[in-house]
Formats: structure tokens, sequence, C-alpha cells
């Protein structure tokens, strides 16, 4: 993903039903890595609520990642929590996103912020009578919205093997049902692994259980994947957030043109576009925010994707929050545009309505947009696009056009989810109502 | 109690790991585009600013964001500082130095002044004005009407705040509903909000306790120097040592003797406890924090262990 991150961070959303054993696994995931500090043991055990035991623990493991009031008296989870812990070789977080019925709204929030997810299996609510296996069709949900969401390693965690011996047949059954699944979303190669998150069984520690299996653990598994950003398929893009002006001072000139870099390399002296009016401009003198270096002087002669920068043009052109730069020479230039087909995720109450003028942010440019039509809405028990087409209510998701008031120099969010998603707001409530994902700009 | 940090050959490790830190870079342009979206997106934004670590690293990223060669720097927006009336006067010296040095504006709002006017009602004179600042901090909103509030919350930190959102929507009560939270999607924060409404916003809510302190260490950051190992009269009490001042007085019946201590977070006297700790430098600090065994903030606040679900309840009100 286009968010700073370094290789070294690994964010990931896990992903399941209720009752999946989601809480029971990062809890084993944090105190297996010993990330669990005495206090937080010793406030479980004032904690009233109290589900499964674990053995070897001695308490609840979910209890961990149960963090508000009104979701210990419920047993529930309410909101996305971010989890924090790390090993030896690389710093993780996670995105807690629960699996009740406002699932779409969170995980699609969590998955929007992830590289990873982990979608759990409960291997005791898979109907073997049917071949393939039969999934929960929450499983088959998770795992379309993670791959919509263009999520690049999708692993299955088939959980609750102890309650079936670590029977290898069962394993296999339900693993053969994934695959189908995997394919029918288009999602290639997805790792399964067979574990006990109530025991730690390949979670962390390899299971003796398991001799059948041999494959990574979970936690193997994250440590070692390549997070870093894809090679280069987009040029240089930089969505400028803030024009900083020297004041106060007629004799200095100064204006700075700050933003992140989503992707692409940038350099003294390149030849930039400025979209979405087509300006050519020079790079004068780039800041570098980010990185240790100097009190005095962060002045760098060139900075990479993620980076923090503030830009100097040679030229005294009319550059604004919500323009992009890009290199003058890209070969693949975002179309500036004013029609859009995007994939929506639709996550307010107030469902979706087609005479209301919504605010569409898409990098750090805010314009008005009306939806024009729904094409289609995804059936999320068939996977399929159901021929039942109507306003999208929250929790759906449907392909629509979108008519815009000015254009916006997007990409799709294949190529890049920072210049290729957007959210709405509703103007009245400010709420964000929706997160798009561009499949189409012309 | 006094915590003990075992050093055993695989925290080594670990250590020398954590110490290589390019995962910093990336922490750090995340915080540096949430600082500029406020500037960006709201009108008339501060940042809070206590003297404590978390304050002092959020500050030193807002100073680079708006960091441009050798222009002195000038931070688009004003700090905040509500001062309880309870502080340690190390605390209050270095905030007053950092403003002397950056010239950045500070706007201090007292508790007291809330006790003057009656918002704010004590039983006793002493007693923890720590839930008190809730009231206060909204009366300074209102004040200089202030759209949204940057604040050095992590959400490692505590249960409440790791379900917190980055940019975090209170309404005329300045009031977090925890179940009515705004989506977050990617990158595309949404600081909307209609008049009298306020946001908070938490540019290091992904930073934990041990980044902070690499931080520290690797930007080479003054502390108020009460951060790093010092003599104090403590009374052993609950797990914690509590400090013999005058706010916090030692009963006749108390014990009290003089410990090898430092003090993890730099709040309001009557909630703040040092731990036991020879650490003098940041690195110290970080030996000390990859393998302590116990939280930030149960080891040394005294109203968070009062009730489990204190912080949420807290944030419910108004407070941070």
């Amino acid at each position: 993903m286009d968010h700073a991150t370094s290789r070294n961070v690994v964010r990931f959303i896990t992903a399941g039903s209720v009752d999946d054993g989601k809480s029971t696994l990062i809890g084993r995931l944090l105190y297996d890595t010993k990330s669990i500090l005495v206090d937080q043991l010793e406030s479980l055990s004032k904690t009233k609520h109290a589900r499964v035991t674990s053995a070897d623990a001695g308490f609840d493991l979910a209890l961990l990642t149960d963090g508000l009031e009104a979701e210990r008296e419920q047993g529930i989870t309410i909101d996305v929590a971010y989890r924090y812990f790390s090993t030896p070789t690389r710093k993780f977080i996670v995105a807690d996103a629960p699996g009740h019925e406002q699932y779409t709204r969170n995980l699609v929030t969590g998955a929007s912020q992830s590289d990873v997810a982990v979608i759990l299996v409960d291997a005791s609510r898979v109907a073997l009578g049917t071949s393939p296996a039969t999934l929960l069709a929450q499983t088959k949900r998770h795992a379309a919205i993670v791959h919509l969401l263009g999520l690049r390693h999708v692993v299955f965690a088939v959980n609750k093997m102890d309650l079936f011996e670590f029977e290898e047949q069962r394993f296999n059954a339900i693993a053969a049902s994934i695959k189908d699944l995997a394919q029918k979303i288009g999602l290639t190669n997805p790792s399964i692994i067979p574990i006990s998150a109530l025991l730690g069984a390949n979670v962390v520690s390899p299971s003796h259980q398991t001799p059948w299996y041999k494959g990574p653990t979970l936690l193997a598994w994250l440590e070692g994947l390549d997070t870093r950003a894809l090679s280069e398929q987009l040029g240089l893009r930089i969505p400028i957030q803030y024009v900083a002006r020297q004041d106060g001072s007629a004799s200095d000139d100064f204006r700075g043109y700050l933003g992140q870099i989503e992707s692409g390399r940038l350099y003294k002296g390149q030849k930039i576009k400025v979209l979405p009016c087509h300006v050519e401009a020079t790079i004068g003198q780039i800041y570098l925010a980010n990185h240790s270096q100097g009190e005095h002087c962060n002045s760098t002669q060139s900075a990479h994707t993620g980076d923090a920068v503030t830009i100097q043009l040679v030229e005294d052109i009319d550059v604004s929050r919500g323009s992009l730069f890009i290199d003058a020479q890209d070969a693949n230039p975002p179309t500036p545009s004013k029609q859009i087909v995007a994939d929506l995720c639709w996550l307010d109450t107030e469902p979706l309505s087609l005479c209301r003028k919504y605010a569409l942010r898409h990098t750090t440019n805010t314009v008005a947009a009306k939806i024009k039509g729904v094409k289609r809405v995804l059936d999320i028990e068939t996977l399929s696009h159901g021929t039942d087409i109507h306003a999208l209510k929250a929790n759906e998701i449907g392909r629509v056009e979108l008519t815009l008031q000015q254009p916006i120099a997007a990409d799709t969010f294949n190529q890049s989810s920072g210049t290729g998603a957007f959210i709405l707001i509703d103007e009245a409530s400010n709420h964000t109502v929706a997160a798009g994902l561009i499949i189409q700009a012309h | 109690m006094i915590i003990n940090y075992p050093l055993a050959m695989n925290d080594l490790n670990m250590l020398e790991q954590t110490l290589l830190n390019d995962h910093l870079d990336g922490l750090e342009s995340e915080s540096i585009y949430i600082i500029r979206e406020v500037v960006s997106q709201c009108a008339n934004p501060a940042m809070l600013f206590s003297g404590g670590k978390d304050s002092i690293v959020m500050f030193h990223l807002a100073r680079k964001a708006f960091q441009f060669g050798q222009r002195p720097i000038k931070l688009p927006f004003p700090i905040v500082h509500i001062d309880t009336g309870h502080n340690y006067p190390e605390v209050i010296q270095f905030r007053d130095q950092v403003v002397r040095e950056t010239g950045v504006k500070l706007i201090v709002g007292f508790v007291e002044d809330s006790i003057a006017k009656g918002s704010v009602k004590l039983r006793k004179a002493t007693d923890s004005r720590n839930a008190d600042q809730a009231v206060t901090l909204l009366e300074t909103i209102a004040d200089y009407q202030f759209d949204a509030l940057m604040g050095g919350a992590r959400r490692d930190e505590e249960k409440a705040r790791a379900k917190e959102r980055i940019f975090s929507f209170r309404d005329e009560f300045g009031q977090w509903d925890p179940k009515a939270q705004r989506p977050e999607l990617w990158n595309l924060y949404n600081a909307r909000i209609s008049q009298g409404e306020n946001m908070r916003v938490f540019p290091i809510s992904n930073w934990t306790e041990l980044d902070v302190w690499q931080y520290i260490a690797r930007e080479q950051l003054a502390l108020p120097r009460i951060y790093y190992t010092h003599k104090r009269e403590v009374v052993r009490k609950n797990n914690l040592l509590i400090p013999v001042t005058t706010i916090t007085p030692k009963a006749p019946s108390n014990l009290s003797e003089v410990l090898d201590v430092r003090f993890r977070t730099v709040g309001d006297i009557s909630c703040t406890c040092p731990v036991f700790s020879f650490a003098s430098t940041p690195q110290d600090i970080i030996a000390e924090t990859a393998i302590t065994e116990i939280t930030e903030r149960g080891a040394t606040r005294m109203d968070d262990q009062t009730n489990e679900a204190s912080m949420e309840r807290r944030k419910k009100e108004g407070y941070f």
C-alpha cells in the first residue's frame, strides 16, 4: 500500500465471523510474542465477563482485545481496534475488525489501512456434507471484500482445529473449499494454515499435533512477507496538501508545496507536470520532512515513495491544494476526468441518493459529485452481481457511475490506492458515507 | 513494587534490531502527513503541549513538517497547555524554554480559572485535577474558537484509545461517541464539522512507547530532566511509588524513602508516579522499555487504576 510504511512495518487486518476466535487469535499473538504486560494480565482478572479460558494462559485471551465497557457487557467487539506488537525482525500493526452486523463498514475501514489480511475460518462451522465443503457466508464476504480492496497478501487461518484432534482430512476438505472460493473471486495462491488460537497451535509456535502440515506458522508467514511496494508500475505522484507562503516579507517570495510522495521518485531539476491544469514546471528545491538529518538543513537532491516533502518550483505557476505533480514524461499519466466508474462500499445508515450532491475527496482534492446511476449490486451471498439493481444501503457494495463538477486526475484503484481511491462525504451530516475504488476514469 | 529488568540474551538481540529503527521513517512520514492535513483542512487548529515526551515528539514532528531549509520555522498554529496548577516545576520550566527557543505561540488554560469561575468544583483543594482538565480544555476551545486540537495520545496506551480514530469527532459538548465514529479510509481524513463541533486529532496514534523513545534517541530531543533517573522521596503504596510533594504529602503513619526513580509520564502531580530506575539516557530507557513488564499507564497513573473503564468514561466526558 502507499501509505507510508517502511518494509519493517507490516499492517494486517484480521477478519472473521462472530465467534470464529478472532480476538483469541490476536490475544494469542500478543501473548506469545510477549507483548502483554503484567498489569494488563492483572486487569483481566478484575474483568467480570469471561468466555473461554485458555489452558496455558489461564485466562481468556480474547479479553486482551475487548476494549470498551459496552463491549465487555455485550461480549462483542464494536469497532476497529488497533494493536501493536513486535518481533525481532518486524513491527506489526493489527487492525482488529469486528465480525458482527457492521462487518463491511469495519472491514473496509481496516482493510484500507492494511497490506495483509488474515481471514479466520472456524473449522467447526464448515459444513462438510457437500463437495466442496460449505464455508460460512461471512467467510466468503470477507474474502471478497479483502480482494476488492486490493490486499496483496491473504492467509486463511483454519481455527479451532483442536476440536477435531487436528484431523488432516477435515483440514484438507476445508482447504479445498477455500481454494475453490479463492478461484471464484480471483484471489491467487492463498495461504492456508491449520491453527488453534486457544492452544496456540501453529500461531507462534509450530504444533506437534499437525505433523502432516509442512508450512509456516502464522507468525512465521507474517514475518516472511515482502510488503515492499510493487516495482513501480506508476511514475511520480505527489498530491499537494498545502501551499506554504512566507508572510510578512515582500522581498522573500517563498512558496513551498507540501505533500507526500504516493509513488515514484522526485529529484532536483526534474521536469514535472501539474494536473489537472497540464502546466509544466521544474523542481527547484526539495526539503525532506521525515528521516533523520541535521537540524538546520533538510534540503535534499531526491526523495522517494512515502517521503513527506516540501517542493519549490523554478517557475512561478499556480498550484493549490488538490493539484497533482507527475513526471512530465510519464508514460501512463492519469486522465483528468469528470466521468468516473467506481465500486462503492456504502458505509452510512442513510442510503445512497441519486438526487443528492456529495463531496468527493480524492487524494487532497475535494469536488462535488453526483451519482448518475447504479450499474450493479454485488450479491454477497452468491458473490455474483445480482439482478436487483437498487440504491446502495449500508454495508452494500455496487458499481456506480459518477459525474463530477470539476475534473480529478485519477489512476485506477488497481494501479494505485493512493490516486485510485476516494471517499464520499454527506455535506449535511459531514459523515463519511462511502469508500470508492476507481475502475475507470474518462 | 520495584520492577526488575532482567536482561536476557534474547532481549539484547531484540534490542540491537530495534535500534535499527528504520520503521521510524514511515511512522514519521505518516504523522507529518496528518499534521499537514489538519493545517490544510481546519481553519483554526492548535496543538496540545504538556511538556510530556509524547507532546514533545509531536511538536518536533510539527516543526519538521514546516521546516523549509534554512528558514526560521514558523508553525501555522499555537500550542495549548492545560495547566492543572499541580505541575512539576521542571516540566513548566521546560515548556517555557521551548517557547523561548522556538518562538511558538503558547496559550495556557488554567484549571484554577475554571475553579474560580465555578465550572470546576473540587471536594478538597488537594483532589486530583486530572479529570477536571476536560472542563478547562472545553472552555479554552470555546474561548479561542479552535476547530481542531492535536494531541499526543497513542493507541498502545490504553484500551479505549486503541479504538479511537486519528481524526476523532467531538460534538458540541466535546463528547466522544465510540459507537458513532466516522469510518477512516486510506489516508483520506474527513475533518469536516459544523459550528461548535470539534476535531481531536492524534498524529502519533500508531506509535508505541518504544517507538517514542527510539525517536527521542534518534532525533536527540531534550526532555524535562525528571524523565531520567534522580533521587526522590517516595512512599510505597498499592504497588506504586507515590512522590512526597506539597500536593501529595505523606501521612504521618507512612514511611518514606529516597529512591532512584524516573517518571514515565509527567502529568498532574496528584496522579503521576515515578518508577524505580537508574536510566540516565534515552538508550538506557529503550533498554528498559523493550523489556519492561508494566505498561506505561498502569505503573504510573493512579487515576486509571481506579476503574477499568475510567479512560473510556472520561473520554465520553470530553477528556483528551
